[in-house]
């Protein structure tokens, strides 16, 4: 197998949709490859660091306003 | 032993009876769909719009445009996926508002090699989030995700961020499944590189 092979299943290895001789093959590459063993890696980490961190966040206070505009809204239509 | 039970019935989402409930005229129910998935619509503009004011309207004229339409709601798919699907289109609408002359579309594939080959190859530290504090932390993962074509940025948001599947990305923004999933490896590979910027274990190369 090799790099761009790997590269077009490493979505559906992220993503837990691979068959099992599938991912035996995709295994087997990553045993000698670190360059894909390292884009693995660090790409699982990137999605793991944009789930955890809030970076768009809603303050209750203007939480609180939105729901109160909304609601009168929808009571008039 | 406990037996089990092979006699299902159809589930239904509980989103499914506070939509039959608000559509009844219950406004209870349809404030707690809106506490349910507000803070999702306000990240999901912003992350389009990358304005404050813009994401706070589009809050309220995607829940109040879902109110209007909720007689059209079939229930074939989720009640999220369909008021998503509204959010994302108020959100291009407010977009194209800002830049006007501009093309702003969802739609047209980014042609570009960023990213499809990936050429920083250095391993980040156990935890590169440790080397900054909370708030340089989230200044970097915005600025590194406002970099990317809008059409990758949003399918990431979607898929990775807020979780919804392959298909229901598709959905939302009116894309065909290949064309999610190309774009899904392409952003989740831009990120990374963007990233290593941040993260790359730097003893390693002996920079200090």
């Amino acid at each position: 197998m090799t790099c761009s092979e790997f590269l077009a299943q490493l979505d559906d290895l992220i993503d837990n949709n691979v068959t099992v001789p599938v991912r035996a093959q995709l295994e087997e590459h990553l045993r000698g490859c670190e360059h894909c063993e390292v884009t693995l890696s660090t790409t699982r980490k990137t999605i793991e660091i944009y789930r955890k961190h809030e970076i768009y966040e809603l303050p209750n206070e203007l939480r609180e306003r939105l729901h109160k505009a909304i609601l009168a809204k929808c009571k008039k239509c | 032993m406990s037996t089990i039970q092979t006699q299902g019935t159809e589930e239904v989402h509980p989103d499914v009876l506070l939509v039959n409930r608000a559509r009844a005229g219950d406004m209870e129910a349809y404030e707690k769909l809106v506490r349910q998935y507000d803070r999702q619509v306000f990240r999901i503009a912003q992350h389009i719009t990358q304005n404050r004011e813009d994401a706070e309207d589009v809050v309220q004229d995607a829940f109040l445009k879902a109110y209007e339409k909720l007689e059209q709601f079939q229930g074939n798919s989720k009640f999220y996926t369909w008021l998503v699907r509204i959010a994302v289109n108020e959100s291009l609408m407010r977009l194209r508002k800002r830049r006007t002359g501009r093309m702003v579309s969802i739609d047209e594939d980014v042609e570009t090699d960023e990213g499809s080959m990936p050429r920083d190859l250095a391993d980040w530290g156990p935890d590169p989030e440790q080397q900054y504090g909370q708030s340089e932390m989230a200044e970097i993962l915005r600025k590194t995700i406002q970099g990317l074509p809008p059409g990758f940025r949003v399918v990431f948001v979607l898929r990775d961020v807020e979780g919804l599947s392959t298909e229901e990305t598709a959905e939302s923004l009116g894309l065909s499944i290949p064309a999610v999933k190309s774009r899904l490896l392409r952003a989740r590979l831009q990120l990374r590189e963007r990233l290593s910027r941040y993260f790359r274990n730097r003893s390693k190369d002996g920079v200090k």
